[in-house]
């Protein structure tokens, strides 16, 4: 069959899986679908972060440079100096987009949610196996329109989008006619849908599946994370379909949701994007905090510190994060006494956040660490994360946002907690489940080349972004001012960096595949002890056809 | 129904209630800004202060024209200074500068915002349509006052000026409506 050179050789159960084209198209299997949505994240995260590339590669010196060799060469200088400026801002607009939509939540979610809830408390599949198909197809479909959203024109013939990827009003109403936002506001609609039905899988998967004895209380915390995760999903990405739904029908039919010559207030969309767009950081990054937690525990070969603080502390973040919205949003004209307020309610954040960490610290004191690929990512995640909350906690002051609103020490903050916060945690996931996923042994020293490449990559690109936003640098312009410039150059010399150390990713995997070193059960020891590591390597196709007692 | 539909279920009625309440964030954001004069909204009164407090306020008044309307339009005076509870009037003046006749409807808000709780209108142009025949040019006069209450709230002790500003945008929903009936009108618009 079409399947034979897919089929892992060493998978010495007696599951019979279908041919290639139902095993893959029509896949109802959870850890099939897993490994499919974390192939479309690989390839969202490489043209992501092509898109990053470009910028950098732009930004490396003042003037615009580079991207006018992407626009129509016949053109007179002045029209291929415009084109290249709507080509950097559709660069910012869907680099954000790609990699909140299509890399951060398929890798964490759909990805290792996918592979791994189920096995962690106990159930042979997900609760509805063929919902979970149509989420990831569904995401297909919605990845097929962004792209088509890139081709076609936003305004005055300029190809795509180029609001940015909040995608405020006017801009996205009357700012930017063309078909480019129709096919985006749609794209996102599809991929918020793929969100919810897979939330409400989660959700019952979750509650109704564990093996007997698994109580919430006893449940991994990498389950608890995905399931805060999808409660927080189910609340806030309705909120964002009627935000865009109201810009969809303000462009096509006339309405005025956002339009203050209708009656309307463009500032309405942005308390209702936010009111989503907060608790999506969070999203984004939960699921991080749960892998991290797992993998922490498993190399200091302890468990993890405060199990039921760390449960509820994701849970608290959850909640909080729904009421914190405002703070993106300091510089609309918001009274002082609702600034007060947000500020405050922003800063509770940094609690729940805070019991995090340390228990994590506390899990690795006194333990016998060792030092695998997968920890130096998860200890690489908690340094980065919490340089990325610190500036975090900075810019929560309403007096000190209305400076560095809009600059670089936004940028690099967002991007600590996201691009090395998440990114990182994907990574130490990726090499904690490898073995588990695909049945082969990575190379621990390119694994751990990777990692010091890209640490020292990603904090060249984002640090001296820190030093930028203090000194007033703008976000989502093409150009800079000349004073700009050293800061800006060792920024685009950290991407070259973090590019390399993703080529050795890239070899780590090759290498993988291709010496096929027989995997283990449970590489790890005594440490790793939940479910997924008493199952072989890969699991088999069918688990728990008896479910598993839980004491 | 089994247990995994009836969860599915709840979600999924959580869901419908979140796209419900994301539409019901229309309305309620209006209210929520006349109620509490949120972002400078201005508030209407029906009769005019009773008292007049010893307290001088300076209003300033702004005037701007939203692209696509023909218009010149423009504040008669730069600024009125009374007592705080003393009702004024004040008058602004349009231009229509085109040849056709022209629906517009103008927006507004005080700065500081926070001063919009206080700043009571009784009549304003604003409150309705304006139309405008070619070259007509109309006064448009606003009645109002400064709410003596502002003396009660600490936090605007340091408001000695408040500046109203209106925004006029062309109405082209009521044009469509209205312009048709009118004499002289080849309904063409």
């Amino acid at each position: 069959m079409a399947d034979a050179a897919h089929t892992d050789a060493h998978a010495a159960d007696h599951d019979h899986k279908p041919s290639f084209l139902v095993r893959w198209f029509y896949s109802t299997n959870h850890k099939d679908i897993g490994t499919l949505y974390l192939i479309f994240a690989i390839l969202a995260g490489l043209i992501g972060g092509a898109m990053s590339g470009l910028m950098r590669i732009e930004l490396m010196e003042p003037g615009v440079t580079f991207l006018t060799g992407f626009t129509d060469q016949s053109l007179p200088p002045a029209a291929q100096l415009d084109a290249a400026k709507n080509f950097y801002n559709m660069l910012i607009t869907y680099h954000g987009l790609i990699m909140i939509f299509f890399m951060v939540m398929p890798a964490l979610i759909g990805g290792f949610g996918n592979w791994f809830v189920p096995i962690m408390i106990g159930a042979p599949d997900m609760a509805f196996p063929r919902m979970n198909n149509i989420s990831f197809w569904l995401y297909g479909a919605s990845a097929f329109l962004l792209t088509l959203s890139m081709f076609v024109p936003g305004y005055a013939g300029q190809l795509g989008f180029a609001g940015g990827w909040v995608l405020y009003p006017p801009l996205s109403t009357s700012g930017s006619p063309g078909p480019a936002m129709d096919l985006l506001i749609v794209s996102l609609h599809l991929a918020g849908a793929s969100s919810i039905l897979g939330a409400i899988n989660f959700i019952t998967t979750i509650f109704n599946m564990r093996a007997p004895g698994m109580t919430l209380h006893k449940m991994p915390l990498f389950a608890w994370s995905v399931l805060v995760t999808a409660f927080l999903l189910v609340l806030s990405l309705p909120v964002l379909a009627g935000a865009i739904t109201m810009l969809l029908t303000d462009r096509m039919f006339g309405t005025t949701f956002f339009d203050a010559a209708g009656g309307g207030d463009p500032i309405l969309y942005q308390h209702l994007f936010w009111f989503f767009g907060h608790p999506e950081v969070y999203i984004l990054i939960l699921p991080a905090f749960g892998i991290i937690s797992h993998i922490v525990s498993t190399f200091s070969n302890k468990p993890v510190f405060g199990y039921m603080a760390m449960a509820y502390a994701m849970v608290a973040i959850g909640f909080v994060g729904f009421i914190v919205w405002a703070h993106h949003m300091y510089t609309v004209g918001l009274s002082v006494d609702m600034k007060a307020y947000f500020v405050a309610a922003t800063m509770v954040i940094a609690v729940p956040t805070g019991v995090k960490i340390f228990s994590w610290i506390a899990t690795m004191w006194g333990g016998s660490i060792s030092f695998r690929t997968p920890m130096l990512w998860a200890i690489g995640f908690i340094f980065l994360f919490t340089v990325g909350g610190v500036t975090g906690v900075v810019l929560a002051n309403a007096g000190i946002d209305h400076t560095l609103h809009d600059t670089y020490y936004v940028v690099a903050h967002f991007h600590y907690v996201l691009s090395l916060g998440a990114v990182f945690a994907i990574f130490a996931g990726w090499y904690y489940w490898f073995e588990k996923m695909f049945g082969v042994k990575y190379n621990e020293i390119i694994g751990a080349a990777h990692f010091w490449v890209m640490f020292i990559g990603v904090n060249l690109i984002f640090f001296p972004q820190h030093f930028l936003g203090l000194q007033g640098m703008p976000r989502r312009y093409i150009d800079y001012a000349e004073g700009f410039a050293l800061w800006n150059l060792v920024s685009t010399w950290g991407y070259f960096i973090m590019a390399f150390g993703i080529l050795i990713w890239a070899m780590g995997v090759a290498e993988a595949f291709m010496r096929r070193r027989k995997a283990e059960a449970n590489p790890w020891g005594e440490g790793a002890t939940t479910l997924e590591w008493t199952l072989s390597s890969p699991p088999p196709f069918h688990q728990f056809n008896e479910l598993p007692k839980v004491k | 129904m089994n247990r995994n539909s009836k969860t599915a279920l709840t979600v999924c009625v959580v869901v419908a209630g979140m796209v419900g309440m994301s539409f019901a964030a229309v309305p309620a954001y209006r209210a929520f800004c006349q109620i509490t004069g949120f972002d400078g909204t201005t508030q209407r009164a029906d009769a005019p202060s009773r008292t007049v407090i010893d307290r001088e306020i300076t209003v300033r008044f702004d005037a701007t024209t939203a692209d696509g309307l023909p218009w010149h339009f423009k504040p008669q005076q730069v600024s009125q200074t009374s007592k705080v509870g003393q009702t004024n009037l004040a008058y602004y003046s349009a231009t229509n500068n085109s040849d056709e006749p022209v629906i517009g409807t103008a927006t507004f808000n005080v700065q500081p915002a926070k001063a919009g709780l206080y700043f009571r209108k009784i009549e304003c142009f604003c409150f309705t349509e304006q139309v405008l025949l070619p070259g007509e040019t109309m006064d448009m006069p606003v009645t109002y006052f400064v709410d003596p209450a502002i003396e009660d709230e600490d936090n605007l002790d340091d408001v000695f000026e408040i500046t109203l500003s209106y925004t006029f945008y062309r109405d082209e929903k009521a044009e469509a409506r209205e312009l048709a009936a009118l004499p002289g009108q080849s309904g063409d618009l």
